[in-house]
């Protein structure tokens, strides 16, 4: 809820990325009351503070993460809905998806509202519930998906493993047909998977790991492009990581099939050749779909490049530091993404000239808010001032120990990236800015 | 080659981090440490006042007795930990047994464990040089140090040797190691197996991948028998074992085929009947004896390596 009024204030000297609106270049953007007043060249100061933001920096509609495991409820361990919305925040996030696996599992409104509640208290980024397709993920009964709609959830999937069966998958798909709404599918066939710790290839023949092949994702793909063809429904294929998924998600697109996809950043920027470097083994390379070989991330970057990828998300999947120091084949599955994804981004696609700028509002930004139809992906008058202001080209070194995730497993400790967060808005604040790119009290609206 | 006259690594993690200097050094110290076996007191003062911890977290009686009559003529401490009634099955972590340990400040830990890269997580914990006695479908390297020993006593060479390695290749620790020991020494190896337990990449290691056994063994020199094992069926990589002998298990009319000296090897434990006909296992060829004895002198060798002072 937005307080009272509040003084207004212009973002003033930022170069404005806003794809959806077709804008590209210097613009002012006015905040007042947690909106956005107005947005345009030279406009009037009135009695509004200026806030400078340096010419090279980027403003854009908020970023919006939609695959994110916050788990809470039940496993506060790892992260909880405050301190994932707030690695979100500083990651660059104004909103986030986030995934039903939780304990109990996001099954009945119930749930879905404790969520909502939480991330009201906690009060960074914007959060979207996203719905079980079945009780507990069980795979055998649908759950009351008008009702979790009504409590706020904006898509249904069983993440973490597959929609069971084809029959329920097809069930799902006409049944959020009739409220529009996407399923969200963890691709893998579950007899191909077996007990693979690690992808299918020379290296893990090399290091004696268990494989899953590529194809265990593409065939779980196909089966679900299917049947969104059949049922006119909405099938979202998330995190995809090999080649061959590409391909079946570029043939569905061009028969017209509702079928959409997203890439998380490990897949474009590691191979699972980084399980040989150093001892080996590094638990914080475990997670599924597991990291694939070069022919897989080229793929991946050439589904960027032409537009065959959707979105960008993170899979931000939190463990403790405990659980991952145990041998590979015992360590669970996953990474955090949130803090990582923007240097990620912008190093390894924009600089790299893989994308445009406005390619990488349109992944992080639009593509997701028009996939669950939620606010933002758009700088629009009369709408919260949700913006993530970038510093393109300010250099950053990971470290993995200043994560605030609760969580630090992430393979990415080391890095030297160019570009950063500078600031992050929500609803008119600035709940971060970023010591290390701008004057932190330059960047103060409350 | 240039002779290596110690290992660069504290650790034994697999064949992967031996040069071929390496690996002749370790055989010729083996050498000379099989002599010790020969005389009537046989132990040395090699490792005397030196811990060596044998944590086996897997069941394997010969391993762990090879390394244990190799640690004791060496004069060792030794202190051995087996998964049954320790605390690994209460749920303690590896990584927790492995800081136990490490306050007893062990000079070497000798580890087999399910999970393959186990020594690798505990060579980033322990200051204590690792010993991989076989890390899951990983590696396995004093077999396959052991296994080269032999072929050199016999055949007075590694490089240019036929080895065919027949059996399952998918599961198999002691492929690896014996894969990467063998190409990296000059020797031509052929690895053979039914489709489904043929792991991928297996070509880009410069062996010859082939599913007829006849191939495999025609001319060969050395013969390599790997275990197949029973549960491989429930993975539906199998039909029955009884199909498995007749597609895969080596009979003295295969063996004809291969060179007239030809040996045959096995790592044992042996299905008689799976893999290898009694009739093989038990003639001229097999040396399958000469295997376990040079266990001990191998793992000598690599334990006096790591951790020895010098041989007297
Ligand atoms: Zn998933």
């Amino acid at each position: 809820m937005m307080a009272q009024a509040t003084t207004a204030h212009v973002l003033k000297g930022g170069r404005v990325v806003d794809p959806r609106a077709g804008r590209d270049g210097h613009f002012d953007i006015r905040i007042e009351n947690g909106l956005v007043a107005a947005i345009g060249k030279n406009l009037p100061l009135d009695e509004a503070r200026v806030v400078d933001v340096p010419a090279d920096f980027v403003i854009t509609p908020g970023l919006i993460d939609m695959h994110v495991h916050l788990r809470e409820p039940g496993q506060e361990h790892k992260e909880t809905i405050a301190t994932g919305t707030w690695s979100a925040v500083v990651g660059g996030f104004t909103g986030v998806a986030c995934m039903p696996n939780t304990d109990p599992v996001n099954d009945s409104a119930s749930v879905t509202q404790f969520i909502l509640k939480r991330a009201a208290d906690a009060g960074f980024a914007r959060v979207y519930p996203i719905g079980a397709v079945s009780l507990g993920s069980m795979g055998d009964q649908m759950t009351e998906m008008g009702d979790l709609r009504a409590a706020g959830c904006v898509a249904f999937t069983d993440d973490g493993k597959p929609v069971a069966t084809a029959l329920l998958m097809r069930r799902a798909l006409e049944y959020a047909g009739m409220f529009d709404v996407p399923i969200i599918e963890h691709c893998e066939d579950p007899s191909l998977k077996g007990d693979g710790v690690a992808h299918e290839g020379a290296v893990a023949a090399l290091l004696g790991l268990r494989g899953i092949p590529g194809v265990a994702e593409s065939i779980m793909a196909e089966r679900d492009i299917s049947l969104a063809e059949l049922t006119g429904g909405r099938i979202h294929v998330a995190h995809m990581s090999a080649r061959q998924t590409m391909r079946a998600v570029r043939d569905g697109k061009s028969r017209g099939v509702r079928v959409t996809c997203e890439v998380a950043p490990h897949h474009f920027t590691l191979t699972d050749e980084a399980l040989r470097e150093g001892a080996g083994y590094n638990t914080n390379l475990k997670m599924n779909p597991p990291l694939r070989e070069e022919a897989d991330r080229l793929a991946m970057i050439e589904g960027l490049r032409d537009g065959s990828v959707d979105i960008i998300s993170t899979d931000h999947a939190p463990h403790h530091a405990d659980e991952k120091a145990l041998e590979f084949d015992r360590a669970p599955f996953g990474i955090v993404g949130l803090e990582t994804c923007v240097p990620l981004c912008l190093d390894r696609l924009v600089h790299a000239g893989v994308i445009s700028l406005s390619r990488f509002v349109e992944l992080l930004s639009s593509n997701p808010a028009s996939l669950l139809k939620i606010l933002g992906g758009t700088i629009s008058v009369g709408a919260p001032a949700d913006l993530t202001v970038l510093a393109p080209d300010a250099p950053v070194t990971i470290r993995t120990a200043t994560l605030v995730s609760k969580s630090k497993n992430s393979p990415f400790d080391g890095w030297s990236l160019r570009g950063a967060t500078a600031a992050t808005i929500v609803g008119g604040r600035v709940l971060y800015a970023n010591p290390a790119v701008t004057d932190a009290a330059r960047f103060v609206i409350t | 080659m240039t002779v290596a006259t110690r290992l660069r690594s504290r650790h034994l993690l697999g064949i992967a981090d031996l040069d071929p200097g390496e690996i002749e050094l370790i055989l010729d110290t083996a050498v000379a440490m099989k002599e010790i076996g020969t005389r009537t007191i046989k132990k040395v003062p090699a490792l005397r006042g030196r811990t060596v911890v044998n944590l086996f977290f897997e069941a394997s009686t010969r391993t762990r007795l090879s390394f244990e009559l190799a640690e004791k003529r060496l004069s060792a401490d030794t202190m051995g930990i087996t998964t049954a009634g320790s605390s690994v099955t209460k749920g303690e972590t590896l990584a927790d047994t492995a800081r136990t340990l490490e306050a007893m400040s062990p000079d070497l830990i000798v580890i087999r464990h399910a999970a393959s890269g186990s020594p690798h997580l505990l060579s980033t914990i322990c200051k204590a040089g690792i010993v991989n006695a076989g890390d899951g479908t990983h590696e396995h390297p004093t077999q396959a140090l052991l296994d080269a020993l032999t072929m050199r006593e016999r055949k007075g060479r590694l490089a240019g040797l036929k080895v065919a390695i027949v059996g399952d290749l998918l599961h198999s620790r002691v492929l690896r190691s014996n894969v990467l020991l063998l190409t990296r020494m000059g020797a031509e190896v052929r690895a053979c197996g039914p489709a489904t337990l043929i792991p991928l990449g297996l070509k880009a290691l410069g062996v010859h991948v082939t599913t007829s056994i006849d191939e495999a063994v025609k001319d060969a020199d050395v013969v390599m028998m790997l275990r197949v094992q029973h549960e491989r069926m429930y993975g539906l990589f199998l039909p029955s074992l009884r199909e498995y002998f007749n597609l895969f298990g080596l009979t003295p009319a295969r063996l004809a085929h291969a060179a007239s000296d030809v040996i045959v090897m096995h790592p044992g434990p042996m299905n008689r009947g799976v893999e290898i006909d009694s009739a093989v296992a038990d003639g001229p060829w097999s040396v399958i004896l000469d295997q376990v004895a040079n266990g001990v002198a191998v793992r000598m060798a690599v334990l006096y390596l790591l951790a020895g002072e010098e041989l007297t």
